[in-house]
């Protein structure tokens, strides 16, 4: 793949585990364990299991799994809202686990932004200062943060809204806040969380238009989390399967449809079939 | 019978320390009790020599501010003229004048304390079988070190007001901002918020409702303190209904009662409506 030499994110052999016992399990994950052999031996969570992953710029990359498969766990190692028990994860070929606080906080709210299932907005803020707040975290003036709130605030159709507060919003405009406060901070990746399933499904279907929509113009990196196919198919430029942690394939939605590299991914795409018929 | 043999007393050690400790820093404390005197005896004169009317104005402002409703507001000034009208003015600006610094000190070291135990996992579990300790001691035992310390009046009083009415204040700042959405500080997290804009931005305005109980809770429990800090020496309501108490006069006694009631329901309004979080007011 081309998106491999141009690599924006790149994941190295990383794990994650949760416990105390975290020699015992590493050593565990090493000899090939599974995650229910590591638990029941040193009541550690694998999170994510020895997992190398690479990111090309501009891609819209999804990673798919069930609940509890540790997708959401690894989109946050790439903000280092979690840091990995072992391995490297590379950002634009720098190595962010280098970065001391105040570099990474630099990296936050420079490059990267992310957009949470639950929203993540802050319920004492009206809509504009929501959006407004990565720009604000970083500093900018008043006028500038206004102006760029304001457009962005446009352009996810949240004209008029400006002054209300999130719990006054339904489900779909809030999570419009959430995008727009992402777009805002105007950073090259966009992490994406389960953005989308709180959603009902026609709000849903309007809500995966629209990033399509403002995809073909700004190019960012997104790395979008979900555990539907559909959903899955319909935005990936490539998609990454996960299940209890490791990474059972990557590629195209072709390839994925075509041919599923196990029975796990198998199963995924004849319930899609099936449900098409 | 208990053992003889088996027991032991604390006492004569504990005795020791505090007599070494009056002996060589005597002076210390006597510094830290003049320049609280100073501040107490400024504030005290400053209420008492404000016009009754003005005072009655001044507290009608604040709480039309903090309810924005006419009918509460005019009861608490209505309320407030009573007492004064029983001719306990004088009094009840020297109970406020303590009730205030009290409740300052309870915050500037609550909140701090509160914002910290809510951090720091090892520090509210040393804290917390603490300040049940300051609030179930029976304050006597206290006050007695504290009055060798501090010498009778003021300082003393406000000092056992303050290790009675804090707890309260630290619990609910910990309890406030550990209740703060999770989700929520992973997401001012996640856009680069550093310790500062994440406390004064997001953590202390969330949890303001449980801070403002807080608040609303160590005000109830100084006035609740005010008959036995008038037991060593301070000024005010208390003192009255000390007096009802040791001359058997019932009326007084309940006279200057129900004025400590009526500060305490002032108090309470007030501080209750601004811990209602503003922007839902409307609703």
């Amino acid at each position: 793949m081309s998106a491999q030499a141009s690599s924006k994110i790149e994941l190295r052999n990383v794990v994650k585990i949760f416990g105390s016992r975290i020699d015992d399990a590493l050593s565990l994950v090493r000899q090939q364990c599974s995650k229910e052999q590591v638990l029941a031996e040193t009541g550690c969570v694998v999170g994510v299991n020895d997992l190398s992953l690479s990111i090309g710029s501009g891609e819209i990359f999804v990673i798919m799994g069930l609940s509890g498969s540790g997708k959401s766990t690894l989109v946050r190692h790439i903000n280092r809202l979690i840091d990995p028990t072992q391995g490297a994860i590379l950002v634009d070929g720098e190595d962010i686990l280098r970065y001391d606080m105040e570099a990474l906080r630099q990296f936050r709210r420079h490059k990267i932004s992310m957009v949470f299932q639950g929203f993540g907005l802050l319920p004492h803020k009206n809509v504009l200062d929501n959006v407004a707040y990565g720009l604000k975290v970083r500093g900018e003036h008043k006028a500038q943060y206004t102006e760029r709130a304001q457009h962005w605030i446009g352009i996810v159709g949240l004209n008029g809204y400006e002054t209300a507060y999130p719990h006054q919003l339904s489900g779909g405009m809030r999570q419009r806040v959430g995008l727009a406060r992402a777009l805002a901070a105007d950073t090259d990746i966009i992490l994406m969380d389960e953005a989308f399933s709180a959603l009902d499904p026609l709000i849903r279907a309007d809500m995966q238009d629209q990033l399509l929509e403002l995809q073909q113009s700004l190019h960012k990196t997104i790395v979008f989390i979900t555990h539907d196919l559909d959903e899955a198919l319909r935005l990936g430029n490539r998609i990454a399967i996960l299940k209890d942690g490791r990474l059972i394939q990557v590629g195209t939605p072709k390839e994925i449809i075509h041919s599923p590299a196990d029975d796990y991914v198998d199963r995924f795409v004849q319930r899609r079939v099936a449900t098409l018929n | 019978m208990f053992p003889e043999n088996l027991t032991f007393s604390i006492a004569d050690w504990v005795n020791t320390w505090v007599d070494a400790l009056v002996t060589n820093y005597g002076d210390v404390f006597r510094h830290i009790s003049d320049s609280l005197l100073w501040a107490i005896v400024n504030l005290e004169g400053l209420l008492r020599a404000t016009p009754w009317w003005l005072m009655l104005a001044l507290v009608g402002a604040v709480a039309w501010h903090a309810t924005r409703r006419w009918l509460p507001t005019l009861v608490m000034v209505g309320l407030l003229f009573l007492v004064g009208a029983v001719g306990l003015w004088d009094k009840l600006m020297q109970t406020l004048a303590l009730m205030l610094v009290a409740t300052l000190i309870s915050v500037l070291i609550g909140i701090p304390l509160g914002v910290l135990a809510a951090r720091s996992n090892r520090l509210r579990a040393v804290l917390m079988p603490l300040l049940d300790v300051m609030q179930t001691m029976p304050s006597f035992v206290y006050l007695i070190p504290v009055l060798m310390l501090f010498g009778l009046g003021k300082v003393p009083a406000i000092f056992a007001t303050v290790i009675y009415a804090a707890p309260p204040l630290i619990r609910l700042t910990d309890l406030g901002i550990r209740q703060v959405d999770r989700e929520v500080m992973e997401a001012i997290n996640a856009f680069g918020a550093n310790r500062w804009q994440q406390l004064f931005g997001v953590q202390l305005p969330l949890a303001l409702p449980s801070i403002m109980a807080g608040v609303n809770q160590t005000t109830m429990m100084a006035l609740s303190m005010v008959v036995i800090a008038s037991m060593i020496g301070a000024r005010g309501l208390g003192e009255d209904v000390l007096i009802g108490i040791q001359t058997l006069n019932v009326g007084r006694g309940l006279e200057a009662g129900l004025a400590i009631v009526v500060l305490a329901v002032v108090i309470d309004r007030i501080t209750q409506a601004y811990g209602r979080p503003r922007h839902e007011v409307g609703k």
